[in-house]
């Protein structure tokens, strides 16, 4: 749990830095760039999270108790969060990603971006991250 | 006819001061003042409208139709006195044929449930286009799935524009119904209504017009048009949220079954049989939205003080002012370039998400709509997910053009 609330505090403060909101954006495009891509074999119907405004794509994989996740979107800001994202949650145990308390996405101001009318499929991205983190922990999916 | 002149152009100057009447305009978004261009979505409402909502429930509210006593007679008045505000803003014959309705939804269901009970049968045809919003799709749809009947797609150029040949060799004696935008809300195309109108009675096919971005740019007049039924939304014209009407002929009115049953809509009820109130009261069950009528006819005399023409010039101006100013981004890509628009610039840039434009926008203080608008099929006519899509109320001005500009030019230089 330490860890993932370790990474958060980490970006609370990366975010600190930006006072003009343009700024804080460009900072999650380039955030985007470093996102580890879901392979293009994934890239389909069945791995997709549709939005209403935009698309993402997600995967995970178990390594030992702990999830990786890689993703994509369509749109480059929705890329950026999944970045942040990836980066608190992902290499971490599932049953902590499963419990995990994402406080940061409020602290750097993108919480419009996870509600459930702004439907840009990164709130259900969430769920199913945590889902994924829940399910893995329950099937004691541990092949280490 | 100098005078003439001279005044219009008065009146149009004087247009910029109508901004200060709409409260929510002075507010700031992320810090910068906002910048509201999504009237198409929904406008936002002068004073006139609130207080006059406020008034009616601060002194004459009781409910209508049934009371013996003077407050109720008064609520009633007013009421009344809002549906005929209605029936002379767009030249109704009668003012039973203003159907208050929750909006231009309601008002389409209500047509293609009633009419669609008693008019419509298996192999039947009902005709729409490829550019009307999912309200004037949807219940067409439910209507045929229900009687076996099949829904007529009519084309669409690259431009916009409706494809009158295609239309023509569309229309047969099956067809049962032509549904029809006046002006799209995706591209602003303003649609030959009066001239699918006059085709269609050729072949005594009714047609209903969604005008709903209609009714807040242009004038009109039913008589003139010959539409059957015509329906529009109040909060889209200045109005409040929640009342919109169905203007109706009174022969198919007449024709059609009730929509919805309960009180205000009956004459006598009995266990064994119900009859029906005349029009309009037949398809008001229930208390109506007094309030929001009042609204709504405050909202009509406001614009109607300002004049209808004076409004859809002082859009055109900014249609042609921002088209302009847009054209010279890099990557600009318009959708919707129809001879005749309103106020609406629907666009992408390069490859941009339209999501990640209008987010940026949003932290500049410029409000826009970005996404399908509700006209999916119209979308992927264009193979596109989306656009964005600045839309004008008569509040706006250059300067708002201006800001859209700049914050446009910043968001693509991040994003490309
Ligand atoms: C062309 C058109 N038709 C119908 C509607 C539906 O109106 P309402 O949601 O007020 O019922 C809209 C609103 O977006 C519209 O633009």
């Amino acid at each position: 749990m330490s860890d993932i609330n370790k990474k958060q505090d980490e970006l609370i403060e990366e975010f600190k830095f930006f006072d003009d909101w343009m700024d804080k954006y460009e900072y999650i495009i380039e955030m985007g760039k470093t996102l580890p891509l879901i392979g293009e074999q994934y890239k389909t119907e069945d791995y997709i999270i549709k939005g209403c405004q935009s698309r993402v794509w997600l995967h995970a994989d178990m390594k030992g108790e702990h999830v990786h996740f890689t993703a994509d979107s369509d749109a480059i800001i929705t890329k950026g969060i999944i970045a942040l994202l990836i980066r608190v949650l992902s290499g971490e145990k599932a049953s902590d990603i499963a419990k995990a308390d994402l406080y940061f996405i409020d602290k750097i101001g993108l919480k419009e971006h996870l509600s459930p009318t702004r439907s840009n499929g990164l709130l259900s991205m969430l769920k199913q991250m945590k889902m994924y983190g829940l399910v893995a922990d329950s099937k004691g999916l541990v092949d280490g | 006819m100098e005078a003439f002149d001279v005044d219009t152009t008065s009146m149009k100057n004087r247009i910029g001061e109508r901004r200060k009447d709409f409260p929510i305009l002075q507010r700031q978004m992320n810090g910068k003042p906002l910048v509201f261009l999504d009237s198409a979505a929904s406008s936002q409402k002068p004073d006139v409208v609130t207080s006059a909502i406020k008034s009616y429930y601060d002194k004459t509210h009781a409910n209508v139709h049934r009371g013996v006593y003077q407050l109720s007679q008064e609520a009633t008045d007013a009421f009344e006195k809002s549906r005929a505000t209605i029936q002379s803003f767009i030249n109704a014959k009668h003012s039973h044929e203003v159907i208050f309705v929750r909006g231009c939804t309601e008002g389409i269901n209500l047509v293609a449930s009633s009419y669609g009970d008693a008019f419509i049968r298996e192999g039947d045809e009902v005709i729409i286009t490829t550019l009307e919003h999912h309200s004037n799709i949807v219940p067409w749809q439910m209507v045929c799935e229900k009687k076996g009947a099949n829904l007529k797609v009519v084309h669409v150029d690259e431009a916009g524009e409706i494809d009158l040949d295609d239309y023509k060799s569309k229309l047969s004696s099956k067809v049962k119904m032509v549904a029809v935008n006046h002006i799209s809300n995706t591209l602003g195309t303003i649609n030959p209504v009066k001239q699918m109108i006059d085709m269609a009675h050729e072949l005594d096919i009714p047609v209903l017009v969604d005008g709903a971005q209609a009714t807040p740019h242009m004038k009109i007049d039913v008589q003139a048009l010959d539409a059957d039924f015509y329906v529009f939304s109040g909060h889209k014209m200045y109005g409040p949220t929640g009342i919109g009407v169905l203007y109706g002929k009174e022969h198919w009115l007449n024709k059609m079954p009730p929509y919805h049953g309960g009180g205000e809509m009956i004459k006598t009820v009995t266990f064994e049989k119900t009859t029906y109130n005349e029009l309009p009261f037949k398809f008001e069950a229930g208390t109506p939205n007094i309030a929001d009528s009042i609204g709504l006819a405050a909202a009509v005399d406001y614009i109607g003080e300002i004049g209808l023409d004076v409004i859809s010039e002082h859009e055109n101006d900014l249609l042609n002012y921002g088209t302009d100013l847009l054209s010279s981004i890099e990557g600009m890509r318009f959708i919707g370039t129809a001879k005749a628009k309103a106020g609406v610039i629907s666009f992408l840039v390069g490859d941009i998400h339209p999501y990640d434009i209008g987010t940026l926008l949003d932290k500049q203080g410029i409000a826009v709509r970005t996404g399908h608008h509700c006209t999916q099929p119209l979308m992927d006519h264009y193979g596109i997910p989306g656009t964005v899509r600045a839309s004008f109320g008569l509040y706006n001005n250059m300067e708002d053009l201006d800001r859209l500009y700049e914050a446009l030019t910043r968001a693509v230089n991040i994003l490309s």
